[in-house]
């Protein structure tokens, strides 16, 4: 199989490789896919909470090259935006982006998955915030 | 607030130039195929357009010269295994004979019973061969392996009943090479009169056998593993002690004494004929720098590099084999990154069915270990000094995967993967 030029782009220079802390409160963490299927993304995102601006985003990925490439590109992708614009972020965008092949689709489908647990994670951890912030006064 | 970034070390891929001595792209995929020995080649060649007289035509000198060069190529195959002139069957390679051998003693045996017994880690050619004679009615016991890749013979024992009319045992796996005991199961066939085939594809040339002392009935042979021609193969048949019969499956002309039909592939069959005789010549001196090869390749690697393991059993493997898995870094990305490098991965990815190979989740390898394995396969024109490049270039592509791998920092941090519950599953 032959790989895009994006894909090997990717590849060579991934993006925003890293972690940052997962117990922060305005980092939101998203771990999907599993080591049996052959693909583990883990997603992070760092929000600025006046803002809800994404602000960092880091990851790191076990899988093939497109699945390397999809979650470079989707850490690209979320920083920047709101985490509401990060959501809109369809996985077919990014098959497109990567002139990804049909049996690669998977790899783009993991990488939406993992924006969207990142997201969920960060906002589970702003819910459980407030109470206590309230009984802290 | 402060939120604590982890730099890691530059993950931009270092591009190579090759070292002296070294031209890329290096093949080491000797296991798929091998280039056809320039002295095979010469050989040929005046079998395309002088001596390119059809092998059956009886009557006139270019038939003539053409029966000359495939009866010698008869001989060479027949010193290599044991055997004699007449136990050999030309054919278009190693599927063919695999399913000449399979449903062609299933046909003639058919009074005498159904049940046939192979392995799970058999090629596809002998697998579905067999699974379609299912759906005809016949029974297939197939035998798992052990944690080394090899059949329990135990095993073996207990699946023959007296229905049983083959048992197919390939000699040599094509993923990590693992040689099976052949002759000690074809001792067993033989007290039990049951017909033993064994699909020697990726043994023929790299280690000796002998018909007669492995106790083998029906042996699939092929030229292109063995530095010979692709579309040429060969199916040893066993003529006295006992007589196998086999029924056709291709009809036709007669030829090769009724069991396969077909104008000989004369250029071909010469050139399997002087690869055997290359390979007799050579074999004991080359399998010795093979393993030596295969051997520094993986001292190298295991030196540098943890939680690396060796797929099946090394002791009984073929000279030039090599299969391991890298923990925590998929196989195919690995290639990728190696792309200057040819060899094979039992990864999902590079299949088109996403399911990592059936033959190392036989020996137990977790998926997830399937994912990770890259098969090298060192083959006569492979130097030490690829070898020591191919070895560095896999260290560096594993240490660089692996700090983009978040299973490799999980289990850094002391998590047991195997306790995380996985999203998924």
């Amino acid at each position: 199989m032959s790989y895009s030029d994006k894909v090997i782009d990717h590849y060579n220079n991934p993006r925003n490789v890293g972690s940052m802390d997962k117990s922060s409160a305005d980092v939101g963490t998203g771990l999907v896919g599993a080591p049996e299927c052959g693909d583990v993304m883990k997603l992070q995102i760092k929000v600025n909470p006046a803002t809800n601006v994404i602000e960092e985003a880091k990851f790191k990925t076990f899988g093939c090259g497109s699945a390397i490439a999809s979650s470079s590109l989707a850490t690209e992708w979320v920083k920047g935006k709101t985490v509401d614009e990060a959501l809109s972020i369809k996985n077919m965008d990014i098959v497109k982006e990567l002139s990804l092949p049909p049996v690669k689709i998977h790899c783009s489908v993991l990488a939406e998955d993992a924006i969207r647990a990142a997201i969920g994670d960060w906002k589970k951890k702003q819910e459980s915030a407030k109470p206590v912030a309230v009984e802290a006064r | 607030m402060s939120t604590d970034v982890k730099i890691p070390q530059d993950l931009t891929r270092t591009q190579h130039d090759a070292p002296t001595g070294v031209k890329l792209p290096i093949y080491m995929d000797n296991h798929a195929t091998t280039p056809v020995d320039p002295r095979v080649l010469e050989e040929m060649l005046p079998y395309f357009m002088e001596k390119f007289g059809n092998s059956a035509s009886r009557n006139h000198s270019f038939g003539w010269a053409g029966e000359e060069g495939v009866e010698t190529a008869r001989e060479r195959i027949a010193k290599l295994i044991g055997a004699t002139t007449k136990e050999i069957i030309f054919t278009s390679g190693a599927t063919e004979s695999d399913n000449l051998a399979i449903k062609g003693v299933a046909e003639m045996y058919r009074e005498k019973g159904n049940h046939i017994i192979t392995a799970v880690t058999e090629h596809k050619a002998v697998l579905d061969t067999c699974k379609r004679l299912e759906k005809h009615g016949y029974r297939v016991t197939y035998l798992p392996v052990q944690k080394d890749g090899l059949i329990d013979l135990e095993d073996l024992k207990r699946a023959m009943d007296d229905k049983t009319i083959l048992v197919t045992i390939m000699a040599a796996n094509n993923e990590i090479g693992v040689l099976q005991p052949i002759a000690a199961i074809g001792k067993l066939c033989r007290e039990r009169g049951v017909i033993f085939h064994t699909d020697a594809t990726q043994l023929i040339g790299k280690v000796p056998v002998d018909v007669n002392k492995d106790n083998i009935d029906v042996m699939s042979i092929s030229a292109h593993k063995m530095y010979g021609p692709k579309g040429v193969g060969a199916l040893y048949v066993r003529r006295k002690n006992p007589r196998v019969q086999i029924s056709a499956i291709i009809d036709g002309g007669g030829h090769e004494r009724g069991m396969r039909s077909g104008t000989l592939n004369v250029a071909g069959i010469v050139g399997l004929g002087k690869a055997c005789a290359i390979a007799q010549e050579e074999m004991a001196k080359e399998s010795r720098r093979l393993s030596g090869l295969r051997d520094r390749l993986r001292d190298r690697i295991m030196g540098r590099l943890d939680e690396v393991y060796v797929n099946g059993s090394m002791e009984h493997r073929l000279p030039g084999n090599l299969n391991i898995s890298f923990a925590y870094v998929e196989g195919e990305s690995l290639l990728m990154g190696i792309n200057d490098i040819a060899v094979s991965s039992g990864s999902a990815c590079t299949s088109a069915t996403l399911e990592p190979s059936y033959v190392l989740k036989a020996l137990g390898t977790g998926d997830d270990l399937a994912h990770s394995s890259i098969r090298f396969g060192i083959g006569r024109f492979n130097t030490e000094a690829e070898v020591d490049y191919v070895a560095d270039r896999v260290i560096e592509t594993v240490e660089r995967l692996r700090e983009l791998s978040p299973l490799y920092e999980m289990a850094k941090e002391g998590i047991n993967l195997k306790d995380v519950k996985w999203a998924g599953e």
